[in-house]
């Protein structure tokens, strides 16, 4: 955190200031390992393993919250008596199908769950995968009020099996499977037990070391269901933070620019599933909650694009939207790309050439297209691959041959153009435009605007029915001198209207009958009272801890989400020491806003047929889940287990510890020849790569170099691409400091400077020493510092749920020098994928 | 200058001397005002001579830190944290001290780069030009790779050969119009850095 979020680690030095205890869990040693009290050096891709031991210990030791658990989780929930466990099926939960590779997700259900979500669809196989991201704002629907024993000794009862299925996350396995000496996981669990419970609160702050995994998902899972039981949510100092790499990383998944996503995370309607909208609203809408209103959300979203033209006779445009079918995620629309089969791509603030896992694949994809649109500040890697890209120099493309068309658009910086990010923790911040974009540069704004009006005027007279949702979008925003469009304008689109025009106060006022318009129902209240408020700016000095004055927080500018858990089942404080929420009497009082109807007494029970908000009750916290609980066990929304489980990734070097079963069974594999893996530990060949190594970022450079490779002050602080070894690593390999190395895998090959440093650690695991290797993944051909991109090491497996790939924990080799050049890479490759049999030999 | 200073004496021309005032007097080290010299004192930072600030956020990262603009005649001349920010409190990491940089950069591209399929390298291209042409592009490739229905005959009404990658580094207003109009024209295949 120190290093890839440091002005967000002032808080957490302010924290030990106060007496916080830091602990920092990382294959590396940092600088937020050097100001932490521990550092716990782990083996990559085996967090679930440790978290499993620190839940173990709490549940073991009678650790956790109990009056929390009991009402604020689902730990007293009773499961069905067909569910298995991983317990019983040596790594595998009930309702696995090898052929296809999913889980049939109806055992995980409560008991008495009258209409479990996944059972009345017609496809499960790709059911939960699409839906994946859906809880970004809350639970995956599920009926409510199912069997539960408050005693939560029920040996079906979620807790009990929660017990049950770690009950061998032993420390000494935690020792075995991450390397992490009993004693140090005992200090660890020690602090973290003895700050949580009434008085104290313990956070947990994680990036893609958590989530760059084929578990990734359940990385964040095993510490959500830790937090829980410690009573650390929704409470001042807890929660799970993700510190995300971009500035509107957040915003871009609110307002998705994602494949299975609408606005607000309103799951993409499903060719097979959501045939009209009254279906889609069933299949998708809960019955308790805020999630309930789905109708009201998709309706005012449809009125928002599509205007006059949406009515309730025509299902208000609901079949403009196009149909998803499967994963069409980013990694199979490169493979499809590579394969010649999309002919058009945009890339748009993004470098995918040298970026992403891969990235001879990446490469491939764009060779393979017939038009390219890259906008970018600088000449990035994925607009020059056709003239200098590694298969160039390589021989295995030729400029000439590449019949790539390709329009480079200079796009215009923050300083010059309006508009929002959104942070890492949910907050609207409004960027005023400083200056003039220069020459051609223009903002992305701008570009879409104008292609759209362009593309709306030329389809102005078809009758062809495809081309009707172009002719009803509404598309009129005004325009300043320059032709720049409004970004205020669509804020206020974004935030929606009533049917007078005027601004709406938040998303409890969209209505599903039409009245009501909103591009992002999540983001409803952002433009109330007809003020931009992301742009407000009173000062921090001047507000408490909340500062609920500066900038706005989806959901209704609440700063803690989950707030009313602040407060114990009849409304009083957990403690004072840690009051934020609580019931005055008359409503929920407090510095922030609650995250509950404001006048919904703690004993509200709601009525029998209550819906939405009101059949949430005065002391179910959670209110954008469909049961107003913190689930420990996931009954529905995951597409690889209800609880977290520790697999080995696709690549390491040695077996799962646990269970007979090695890596997520429903992770998702591209066996192709140009994404080979590497073989199963202990089978022949795996020898040929038999170190692991994990990609880092530095402070001084941002993810793949796009805004950082071209200023020359960062190139100053860091010039070079390196490799971070340990002394015996080196010994081991004959690598000196300083010289030069390169990492092998049957990917490629990349070269860097040798860091011979102890902050590397070999670990232990049983009798086998695991080393492990840090390389940063900044670096690229163009710009003023150049070197390998450490993506070009990296294959591509996913995480079931959301489809991101693993790229924090792989195998590889590494030797001594630089790496082949030219086309001796190319067979220095293969003979190796040959050792390691994964290529046959040549006729 | 030596004449100057004999106007006002010697000593004074002596206490002038930063080595002097180093030794004699309180800032032993030199970090402070011995280090001052006539020079010093008609430096002018470039913040005080902006004629207009305008508040930003940093580009980086998703922490968020307040930002600071400091403009003249329309160009950007310095980028500072804003201490109001109850985020950042003012301050700004290597990267976000780098943004002056970033956005008066010299190797920056400010005019549109055309390659031809199969050409050996770029040529120029007008902005109103491009446009038509994406545009044109985009509307073929659409009515070529549509699909309307699927083998079951179940409606799809989208085209699988547009596809779109980026949005974690623009705005929410960016990703809201680029959503709208992908969806509009039927072209599923939309991501960002949040998947990769």
């Amino acid at each position: 955190m120190a290093e890839a979020h440091p002005v967000g680690f002032q808080w957490v030095m302010e924290a030990k200031k106060r007496g916080a205890t830091v602990i920092h869990v990382d294959p590396r040693f940092t600088r937020t390992s050097a100001v932490a009290d521990l550092h716990v050096p782990i083996r990559a891709g085996t967090d679930i393993a440790f978290l499993g031991g620190l839940i173990r210990h709490v549940l073991e030791t009678g650790a956790y919250f109990e009056d929390y658990v009991r009402a604020y989780t689902n730990g007293p929930m009773l499961l069905r008596g067909d569910f298995a466990d991983t317990e019983d099926l040596d790594g595998l939960f009930s309702g696995f199908d090898p052929e296809t590779a999913t889980y049939d997700t109806e055992t995980w259900q409560y008991e008495g769950a009258t209409a479990p979500s996944a059972a009345g669809d017609r496809d499960l196989d790709v059911h939960e995968t699409e839906r994946g991201e859906m809880p970004g704002s809350g639970g995956a629907p599920i009926a409510a009020d199912p069997e539960r024993d408050d005693t939560m000794q029920d040996p079906r009862c979620v807790l009990q099996v929660l017990r049950r299925h770690y009950s061998r996350y032993t420390p000494e396995k935690v020792h075995e499977i991450c390397g992490i000496p009993v004693a140090t996981f005992h200090r660890v669990a020690e602090a973290l037990v003895r700050n949580s419970g009434r008085e104290r609160t313990s956070a947990f702050a994680y990036a893609v070391g958590w989530t760059h995994h084929t578990v990734g998902v359940q990385y964040i899972r095993a510490a959500a269901v830790l937090q829980a039981l410690l009573g650390n949510i929704g409470r001042p100092g807890g929660g799970i933070l993700a510190l995300r790499g971009h500035a509107s990383i957040q915003g871009s998944t609110d307002i998705p620019t994602l494949f299975d996503l609408l606005p607000g995370y309103i799951p993409m309607p499903h060719a097979h599933r959501d045939e009209g909208l009254q279906h889609f609203i069933e299949s998708n809408a809960g019955t308790k909650g805020f999630w309930a209103d789905l109708d009201a959300y998709v309706v005012s979203l449809l009125k928002a694009w599509f205007g006059d033209a949406a009515t309730a006779d025509n299902d208000f445009c609901f079949d403009h939207l196009p149909r998803l079918t499967g994963d069409h995620s980013s990694f199979r629309t490169v493979m499809d790309q590579a394969d010649g089969k999309v002919p058009g791509y945009f890339v748009v603030g993004e470098n995918p050439a040298v970026g992403t896992a891969n990235a001879r694949m990446q490469r491939h994809g764009l060779a393979s297209l017939e038009w390219l649109v890259v906008r970018d500040l600088n000449m990035v890697e994925t607009a020059t691959f056709w003239k200098d890209g590694p298969e160039i120099e390589t021989g295995e493309m030729r400029t000439e041959d590449i019949g790539t068309e390709i329009f480079f658009l200079p796009a215009a910086a923050h300083t010059e153009k309006d508009g929002t990010f959104t942070n890492t923790q949910r907050l609207l911040q409004w960027h005023h435009k400083a200056v003039e974009p220069p020459g051609d540069c223009r903002s992305d704004l701008w570009f879409y605007f104008e292609l759209g009006k362009r593309i709306k005027a030329r389809v102005a007279g078809s009758d062809d029915p495809r081309d009707r949702p172009l002719q009803d979008l509404t598309w009129d925003y005004p325009v300043d001198a320059t032709g720049e469009p409004s970004a205020d304008a669509v804020l206020r689109e974004i935030n929606g209207v009533d049917a007078d025009g005027k601004a709406l106060p938040g998303y409890t006022a969209l209505r599903s009958d039409g009245s009501t318009s909103s591009g992002c129902w999540i983001y409803c209240g952002v433009y109330a009272d007809e003020v931009n408020q992301s742009a407000r700016r009173r000062p921090g000095a001047e507000q408490d801890l909340i500062a609920a004055e500066w900038g706005w927080a989806w959901p209704m500018n609440r700063r803690v989400l989950y707030n009313r858990a602040s407060a114990d089942p009849v409304g009083r404080p957990w403690s004072e020491r840690k009051r934020l929420t609580y019931w005055d009497g008359e409503k929920w009082a407090g510095p922030d806003v609650p995250d509950f109807p404001a006048d919904t007494p703690p004993d509200y029970v709601p009525p029998p047929g209550a819906h939405a908000a009101k059949a949430i009750g005065g002391a179910e916290p959670f209110v954008m889940q469909s049961d107003g609980r913190a689930w420990l066990h996931a009954p529905a929304g995951l597409a690889d287990g209800p609880m977290p489980t520790h697999y080995e990734p696709e690549e390491s070097p040695v077996g799962n510890a646990l269970y007979g079963q090695r890596a997520n069974p429903a992770r998702q594999r591209f066996e192709r020849a140009d994404n080979h893996y590497h073989p199963e530990p202990g089978t022949p060949g795996a020898e040929v790569y038999p170190y692991v190594f994990t990609t880092f970022r530095v402070t001084e450079h941002h993810t793949a170099g796009g805004m950082s490779r071209w200023t020359p002050h960062l190139n100053e602080l860091q010039p070079e691409m390196f490799l971070e070894v340990s002394p015996e690593l080196a010994a081991e390999r004959g690598l000196t400091h300083g010289g030069w190395a390169h990492v092998v895998t049957a990917r490629s090959a990349v070269e860097g400077r040798v860091l011979v440093t102890e902050r590397a650690k070999p670990l232990r695991h049983g009798d086998t020493v695991i080393h492990q290797i840090g390389v940063p993944w900044h670096w690229g051909p163009n710009g003023l510092s150049t070197g390998d991109a450490a993506n070009e090491l990296l294959g591509v497996s996913l995480d079931p749920n959301v489809h991101i790939m693993e790229t924090k924990a792989a195998t590889c080799d590494i030797r001594p020098g630089r790496r082949p050049r030219g086309p001796e890479l190319v067979t220095c490759l293969a003979d190796r994928r040959r050792q390691a049999g994964l290529e046959e030999e040549p006729r | 200058m030596i004449g100057h200073h004999e106007e006002v004496g010697v000593r004074t021309w002596i206490e002038g001397w930063p080595v002097y005032r180093q030794l004699a007097g309180p800032d032993r080290l030199g970090r402070g005002t011995a280090s001052r010299s006539d020079g010093t004192e008609s430096l002018r930072a470039r913040t005080q001579d902006a004629d207009r600030v305008t508040q930003s956020i940093c580009p980086f990262c998703a922490v968020g830190c307040g930002q600071r603009v400091f403009t003249r005649n329309g160009q950007v001349t310095q980028v500072e944290g804003d201490p109001d920010s109850p985020i950042s409190r003012g301050r700004l990491c290597p990267k976000g001290s780098s943004t002056l940089s970033l956005v008066t950069s010299p190797d920056r591209v400010t005019t549109v780069r055309y390659r031809r399929p199969h050409g050996t390298d770029w040529e120029d291209l007008d902005l109103d030009t491009a446009l038509d042409m994406i545009v044109d592009r985009v509307l073929d490739t659409r009515r070529r790779t549509w699909q309307e229905t699927d083998d079951e005959g179940r409606y799809l009404r989208r085209t699988m050969g547009i596809a779109s990658l980026g949005g974690a580094t623009l705005d929410n207003e960016e990703n809201y119009l680029m959503k709208k109009l992908y969806t509009a024209l039927g072209a599923v295949q939309i991501e960002n850095q949040a998947r990769i």
